[in-house]
């Protein structure tokens, strides 16, 4: 039982190597058409006149007119046109399809289609705030009041383009008056009920199919769904199969992104500790909110990270801009927030003139604690072990001292950090309701019907570990094929690293009772349904109570180099310790430390996106700069079991966590090399000559 | 129009078509080889990686008039051999797979390092690396896959 640990081969490793796996792209169907999306030149203007040449036989151009249901597409906040209609909002917004056999000739008609627009004035800053949320925690003010001293700083943080390898894409049929969907995307039912809605049709109507995602990282969590609805249009016109495949500038300069923000945090200090924390986050959501009010109640509901402090005074804002929108990214909203506590506690001891390692303990978060929003930490708090294990692995306390001299050029910094596992507070419950089927054939196999969707991170491997498990069977007697809707209940989104967590838990759940009701020969089909854990209570209007269900934590250290003429910054060594309950598969669980630390720390110094005017400046992987193999350092991860009473067999959430610590680490550690503050990530070598002109003078 | 051939996999190939074409398209369109996959478009990320008289080469910015006349190796030819199977080992034991959609290109790179430097370092790896991003992974379990390869499959390089 305590063995699932232990590595086994990856289920899907071999097809993926051998180059057979069918991701979207390679899929191919007779006499299918190519669709390429028309887009918006502008960042805000009304729609004058369209012209579109005259049409060869078999192209057609589809619009909002073609919708049969609401032009909106379904998510968390419903204000996302499937088409623009008379006004666009953002550079790059659809606002037709053309489709047609040939990829070429399609290509050449959107080029030659003309709009004539009425610029409207733009808004670039985040200034015009259209969601608000506030909460309190004991009494700030008082605290505020009775402080020996207030110390406030701001912090802001841009653009991280998600990158995965595989742009986005769906291929599509029409058949007995039923649109068929495939596509790269984490949210089969999402998928299914925003076409519903654009289509006005009934369930039975529509099939959602994901195919081999070739990475997501929350950038195929709601995004896709507006493509979907697109070619759900198309199909229902058409009726001919159609590809909708996106080329990496289309990705790159069009699709959801991390939210920009900026972050004021003020803190009241009293003998040496912060009782009170003032802090107000901006992101900026683009020009449509989609789910940016929920990233929004990550990233206040993280605003003391791994600390707990007696007082607070929380709000935060979404501003609408006419940028392209933003969304889903690994860590949703905490990394932001994460990043600017971090760097905010350092602040402070340094002005404070007190030793930080030994301040931020005096800080750190016990069981028994309540949380940010006065939930209560229930679960047993490893962070001490964990962070005394993360220094002798990297020598921290030695180094930096050795590095305390600016002149060395070379930094460490550490990183403490939690993530809530799951839906904040009642979402699980109230909204996904997540369901997962076991059917037993009469052969013997056991076939995982759930919508969770394998991106990479290994759930297929792993959720067929947990039912073989369970059930005592070798996993070559699991089936776990991608999920279809017309087979799979809604198990929920693949998400905010709730899948091993609530769906491992439902399929060990039903296992067990396949176990007890197992009837050799027999066809046998067992559901379960989420409940949540009794003692969660959460207010919603007020942002009190138990925001998750668990916590996963982390420690993250990252040594640099920084060149002395350049200000170039190379990263060393990354050494890390989590706590994930427990871990169903060690390659797995470090594969996504290894790879979520290394999209973290490059957060921090190495990816820069920007607009000037709505236009992004980076528009391929020439100029968005990810870590190659050159670039990042090795690693050195180490797991701490601390098993999680209602996840299977202990396990809580990993894929999110291991991303939100990285950026303050390895600005902590570039801080200490150039012997300034750093105040806004990335930081690159632009930026840090900046800084280094401005503490001159 | 002129014919371009040239040898996919040990097969002699004659296609007439447009030799402006990306090899990419032709190679997945043409002749159903999609185990070379567009990533990037522009020959950055090295998904596309096919072997062009042993070379690896990013087939996504290289026209097909270009392979007239040469031997061309892609994952589908590459998985025939010994020295897959040493590789496939490999990286399904470091679990150096995640998403999967840059291992056939980074199979191809490893092939050309281990080709050139049968036990390469870690930073001659990371060196030999440098042009298939991986999104995924952080590189370090395909740096392990492939220190595991040069071990294990010794003389077959």
């Amino acid at each position: 039982m305590s063995n699932i640990h232990h590595s086994v081969p990856k289920i899907d490793a071999s097809e993926k190597i051998s180059g057979r796996m069918a991701y979207v792209a390679d899929i191919r169907i007779d006499g299918m058409l190519h669709a390429k999306t028309v887009r918006s030149t502008e960042a805000h203007a009304r729609i004058r006149d369209i012209r579109v040449p005259t049409l060869p036989e078999g192209y057609y151009v589809i619009d909002h007119r073609d919708i049969p249901g609401k032009n909106v597409v379904k998510m968390i906040f419903e204000d996302w046109p499937v088409f623009a209609v008379d006004k666009v909002h953002h550079i790059g917004e659809p606002i037709m399809l053309v489709v047609g056999p040939d990829k070429r000739v399609v290509q050449t008609l959107v080029d030659a289609i003309e709009i004539d627009y009425e610029p409207l004035e733009s808004v670039f800053s985040m200034t015009e705030s259209v969601i608000h949320y506030h909460y309190d925690k004991g009494d700030a003010e008082a605290a505020f009041k009775e402080a020996d001293r207030i110390i406030a700083h701001e912090y802001d943080t841009g653009y991280q383009e998600q990158a995965y390898i595989e742009p986005q894409g769906f291929i599509g049929t029409y058949e007995d008056d039923r649109i068929h969907l495939i596509g790269s995307i984490q949210a089969p039912y999402y998928v299914k009920n925003a076409v519903i809605e654009t289509m006005a049709c009934a369930p039975e109507d529509i099939r959602v199919v994901q195919a081999t995602v070739g990475g997501a990282f929350g950038g195929k969590e709601e995004f896709p769904s507006l493509i979907g609805c697109q070619l759900a249009v198309a199909l229902k016109k058409i009726k001919k199969p159609i590809k909708l495949i996106y080329e990496r500038e289309e990705d790159m300069d069009t699709t959801t992104k991390r939210h920009p923000s900026k972050t004021r945090i003020e803190g009241a200090i009293k003998d040496g500790k912060i009782t009170a924390l003032r802090t107000h986050i901006g992101i900026d959501s683009g020009a449509f909110i989609g789910l940016s009010g929920v990233v929004l109640s990550r990233a206040i509901i993280a605003s003391t990270s791994a600390y707990t402090v007696d007082n607070l005074d929380i709000s935060g804002d979404v501003y609408k801009t006419n940028t392209v929108p933003n969304g889903a990214f690994r860590g949703f909203g905490a990394p932001q927030m994460i990043y600017a506590v971090e760097m905010f506690f350092h602040h402070v001891a340094k002005e404070l003139g007190v030793d930080v390692h030994a301040f931020r303990l005096k800080h750190l978060a016990k069981q028994g604690d309540r949380t940010s929003t006065s939930g209560l930490f229930r679960d047993p708090i490893l962070m001490p072990e964990m962070i005394e294990r993360a220094c002798a692995m990297s020598d921290y306390h030695r180094k930096r001292k050795a590095y305390a001299d600016p002149n060395v050029y070379k930094g460490i910094g550490m990183s403490w950090f939690l993530h809530g596992c799951g839906f904040t507070g009642s979402g699980e419950a109230e909204h996904i309701k997540a369901k997962v089927t076991l059917e037993k054939l009469a052969s013997g196999l056991v076939h995982l019907r759930v919508a969770a969707v394998d991106m990479g991170q290994g759930a297929k491997t792993t959720l067929m570990k947990v039912a073989a498990e369970t059930l005592g069977l070798p996993l070559e007697r699991i089936v776990y094929d991608n999920p279809d809707t017309d087979l799979v209940p809604d198990s929920g989104p693949t998400v905010a690293s709730r899948t091993a967590m609530v769906v491992g838990g439902l399929i060990a759940r039903a296992a067990a009772r396949l176990k007890d009701e197992w009837n050799d020969g027999e066809h046998q089909t067992i559901t379960e349904q989420y409940t949540q854990p009794e003692y969660m209570a959460w207010n919603q209007d007020t942002f009190t109570g138990d925001a998750y269900p668990a916590y996963s934590w982390g420690v993250n250290v990252v040594e640099v180099e920084v060149d002395k003429t350049t200000l170039e910054v190379q990263v060393k060594n990354i050494w890390s310790t989590y706590d994930v309950g427990k871990s169903l598969d060690d390659n797995i669980v470090i594969g996504q430390a290894d790879g979520g630390t290394a999209q973290g720390v490059a957060y921090g110094y190495l990816e820069v996106m920007r607009h000037h005017r709505g236009k992004l400046l980076q528009k391929n992987m020439t100029d968005y700069v990810i870590p190659t193999a050159v670039d990042m350092a090795k690693t050195e991860t180490e797991l701490f079991d601390n098993p999680f009473a209602f996840g299977p067999y202990g396990a809580k959430g990993a894929g999110e966590l291991t991303l939100v610590g990285g950026a303050p680490a390895v600005a902590l550690a570039i801080e200490m090399a150039i012997g300034e503050r750093v105040h806004s990530i990335p930081a690159t070598p632009e930026y840090l000559m900046e800084v280094l002109k401005n503490a001159k003078r | 129009m002129q014919s371009v051939k040239f040898r996919l996999n040990g097969n002699p190939v004659t296609l007439k078509t447009d030799p402006t074409r990306r090899f990419l398209d032709v190679l997945r369109e043409d002749l159903s080889h999609t185990g070379p996959k567009e990533g990037c478009g522009e020959g950055e990320c090295g998904a596309c990686a096919v072997l062009i008289d042993g070379h690896i080469t990013n087939s996504c910015i290289l026209p097909l008039g270009n392979v007239d006349g040469r031997d061309v190796m892609t994952i589908e030819g590459y998985r025939e051999t010994e020295r897959y199977r040493v590789l496939e080992e490999a990286y399904i034991a470091e679990g150096a797979v995640q998403c999967g959609i840059c291992i056939p290109g980074m199979i191809i790179a490893s092939e050309s390092l281990l080709h050139h430097n049968p036990s390469p370092t870690d930073d001659e790896i990371r060196i030999g690396l440098s042009g298939n991003l991986c999104r995924c992974t952080g590189y370090n379990m395909i740096i392990r896959a492939i220190k595991r390869a040069a071990e294990r499959g010794k003389g077959l390089w």
